[in-house]
């Protein structure tokens, strides 16, 4: 993989208490699993960087080498990766991702 | 036609020896999304898949036996995989 794009990867997930790997924004985003992991991001209120990766093939592919997980939504907490869209949302529904959270210091909103 | 499935199934089998193996072909729910609109559909399934294996793994490692076993059908064309990966004594918890 092309070193610089493995440096970026390690920059922003070191940077960032919680970055998401999405198809699109925050905002909008351009594909369903990458809908529902910032939903839940965005109900459980925690504050997060969205990185497109459609706007960059070389990070595109970079990212599921960097992982070793071929499909994007991917979720970073402190560095670490927590999973894709199935196991963000497994792990809400049980109230895994909001100890996770916790655990790791990060804050959020929480509703239960 | 199914290829993609029965491929996928025939690897799941053969990597994971599962107890039961569920491949459901959800192609149509992400109709118009970008790079998804392959005529015949097997871009996105849904796997429901108990083995043994998987027990004492984490989810992030029990999806990446399952990733790890259809590489090939996901660099040729398979976008997503939504996955349900259990053990048999979590499968007997769900029913």
């Amino acid at each position: 993989m092309d070193q610089t794009v493995a440096e970026r990867i390690k920059r922003d997930i070191a940077d960032n208490d919680v970055v998401l790997y999405m198809k699109g924004t925050p905002v909008f985003p351009q594909c369903g699993f990458s809908a529902a992991v910032v939903q839940v991001l965005s109900h459980l209120g925690v504050k997060f960087k969205g990185i497109d990766i459609l706007v960059d093939p070389a990070l595109r592919q970079g990212i599921k080498e960097f992982t070793n997980w071929p499909t994007i939504p991917q979720l970073y907490v402190k560095g670490e990766f927590v999973g894709g869209c199935d196991i963000v949302r497994e792990m809400y529904e049980a109230g895994e991702l909001q100890d996770l959270l916790r655990d790791k210091g990060v804050a959020f909103a929480d509703a239960a | 036609m199914a290829i993609y499935a029965t491929r996928m199934r025939d690897k799941l089998t053969q990597a994971l020896a599962p107890h039961s193996l569920t491949i459901k072909d959800v192609s149509h729910q992400h109709a118009g999304h970008a790079g998804a609109d392959q005529p015949g559909g097997e871009t996105h399934f849904d796997v429901v898949i108990v083995s043994e294996r998987f027990e004492g793994l984490g989810r992030v490692a029990r999806q990446r036996l399952v990733y790890g076993a259809v590489s090939a059908e996901l660099a040729e064309r398979v976008h997503a995989l939504s996955i349900q990966a259990l053990t048999p004594a979590e499968a007997a918890k769900l029913t």
